[in-house]
């Protein structure tokens, strides 16, 4: 039923509505006085010395990486959740073969060390 | 005790007020929907209004302190008078900022929580749309949040805003693959992800058929997993105090914070949900009404989020990260083992 999924648009176009709404409001209630050093970035009340968007750890790159492989893998399992009842023993068996390779690839990672966050 | 149940009145609502004027056709679900919206988005400030009440309560007398006690009965109407100040506040955007990207993450923050509402079933009959990928839907959904994090991180230029971000989006991507993965037991005992469906297969035993009983390994995960989503302590780092002083809504002031703690405490509240509709049952319940039985359960978990904050201390980040990958990973495969074991073999002889 298509009608199902609507409920989606329409909470997310009046969540945003209503939220930008809200900031309205207070647009119109609040004092507006910004001068140099209220706009200033705040680093604990000394002068910055650069930007912020800078080179950053590629740690978060690596987790990014293994995150797509088991999020992807969690997405293949949830249909064989829903059929399981149905598929029986043999779909378990299959489904141990199907996790124990993504397995070996975590404990790779892991031996690896790229699972240590330094 | 029929009556107590409110799916009817809506019912009622619907039938003599709404058809008659809008129709049922594509205009008159619109029209029904966006009225749902509007009340969803009402009940859910009442609900964090109270909630940050309560928990402002619960620290307080964990520390043996009263807390607030001077607006209104033991200072009940502290958070309506913290919300008419948060209106009245200057909204300062630092000059430094990315102006469209720090508008929009407050934005996106707050809608990400608030869409998941969609499918969070209230009571028998209380739900705004059924989908039949319910419980798949409400993952995607709030992993969006993670998203408004790093903007909020990202566009208001600042260092402590930039690790705060960058560390909430490592931490929150971590803890769903185990999250994802407890959920995934229930899934297969039901042989559905429709959240009303879920509950339905839980109301054996006078309604105490509960999931945890059966995979009480899940629980504890999907209760770990979501205290890290909810970004709540031990897990808290994003936003640690101490060090990175409030982390990813740093520059944020006036009602853009605002929609950022009120976005924080409507997860808390749907994490708590969805552990009461997968795990303890959700409406199921004898004598009382189905909705009530639904709000026993989830304020139960929400106090006991409230108790794991003040009552343990901030983990370091390289223990968070191995701790998802290294410890809850490999025991929410254990859990699907045992599940699809149960299931296929020792409840067959």
């Amino acid at each position: 039923m298509p009608a199902d999924y609507s409920a989606v648009l329409v909470f997310i176009i009046a969540g945003t509505g209503i939220v930008v709404f809200t900031f309205l409001l207070s647009w119109f209630v609040q004092p507006r006085n910004p001068y140099k050093v209220k706009t200033e970035t705040y680093e604990c009340g000394e002068p910055i010395f650069e930007q912020s968007w800078t080179q950053f750890n590629n740690r978060f790159y690596i987790f990014g990486l293994i995150f797509v492989i088991f999020d992807v893998e969690a997405v293949f399992l949830f249909p064989w959740a829903v059929a399981f009842k149905s598929l029986g023993l043999f779909a378990l068996v299959e489904m141990v073969i199907f996790i124990t390779i993504l397995l070996v690839g975590l404990v790779y990672a892991w031996k690896k060390g790229a699972l240590k966050w330094v | 005790m029929e009556i107590l149940e409110l799916a009817w009145i809506f019912e009622w609502l619907n039938e003599n007020l709404l058809v008659p004027i809008v129709g049922d056709g594509e205009f008159g679900i619109l029209v029904r929907n966006l009225i749902l919206a509007c009340s969803v988005f009402g009940l859910l400030s009442l609900i964090a209004l109270c909630l940050v009440w309560w928990e402002r309560k619960v620290s307080a007398h964990i520390q043996q302190r009263f807390g607030p006690m001077m607006t209104g009965w033991h200072g009940i109407l502290q958070t309506v008078a913290d919300a008419v100040k948060l209106i009245q506040k200057e909204d300062i955007v630092p000059a430094l900022a990315d102006r469209k990207v720090f508008f929009w993450a407050p934005v996106i923050c707050f809608v990400c929580a608030f869409a998941a509402y969609i499918v969070i079933p209230f009571g028998d009959g209380l739900i705004v749309s059924d989908l039949n990928v319910g419980i798949l839907y409400i993952i995607a959904i709030t992993t969006f949040t993670i998203i408004s994090l790093m903007m909020a991180g990202w566009g208001s230029n600042n260092k402590y805003a930039l690790l705060g971000g960058m560390r909430s989006a490592a931490q929150a991507v971590s803890y769903e693959v185990p999250m994802a993965l407890s959920i995934l037991g229930v899934v297969m005992v039901t042989g559905s992800m429709s959240m009303q469906e879920i509950v339905k297969a839980q109301s054996a035993w006078y309604g105490f058929h509960w999931n945890i009983f059966f995979q009480p390994l899940g629980f504890v995960i999907y209760v770990i997993a979501a205290t890290a989503e909810a970004n709540r302590t031990p897990f808290d780092l994003p936003e640690a105090e101490q060090e990175l002083v409030a982390g990813f809504n740093i520059e944020y002031s006036g009602m853009k914070f605002a929609m950022f703690f009120l976005a924080e405490f409507v997860n808390m509240f749907t994490v708590s949900a969805i552990a009461t509709t997968v795990f303890l049952g959700g409406w199921n319940g004898p004598w009382l009404p189905s909705w009530f039985w639904f709000l026993i359960k989830t304020l139960g978990m929400v106090f006991l989020f409230m108790v794991f904050r003040w009552t343990y201390p901030r983990l370091r980040v390289d223990q968070l990260m191995e701790f998802a990958w290294k410890v809850l990973l490999p025991l929410a495969f254990l859990n699907i083992l045992w599940v699809g074991l149960y299931e296929e073999v020792f409840s067959k002889w």
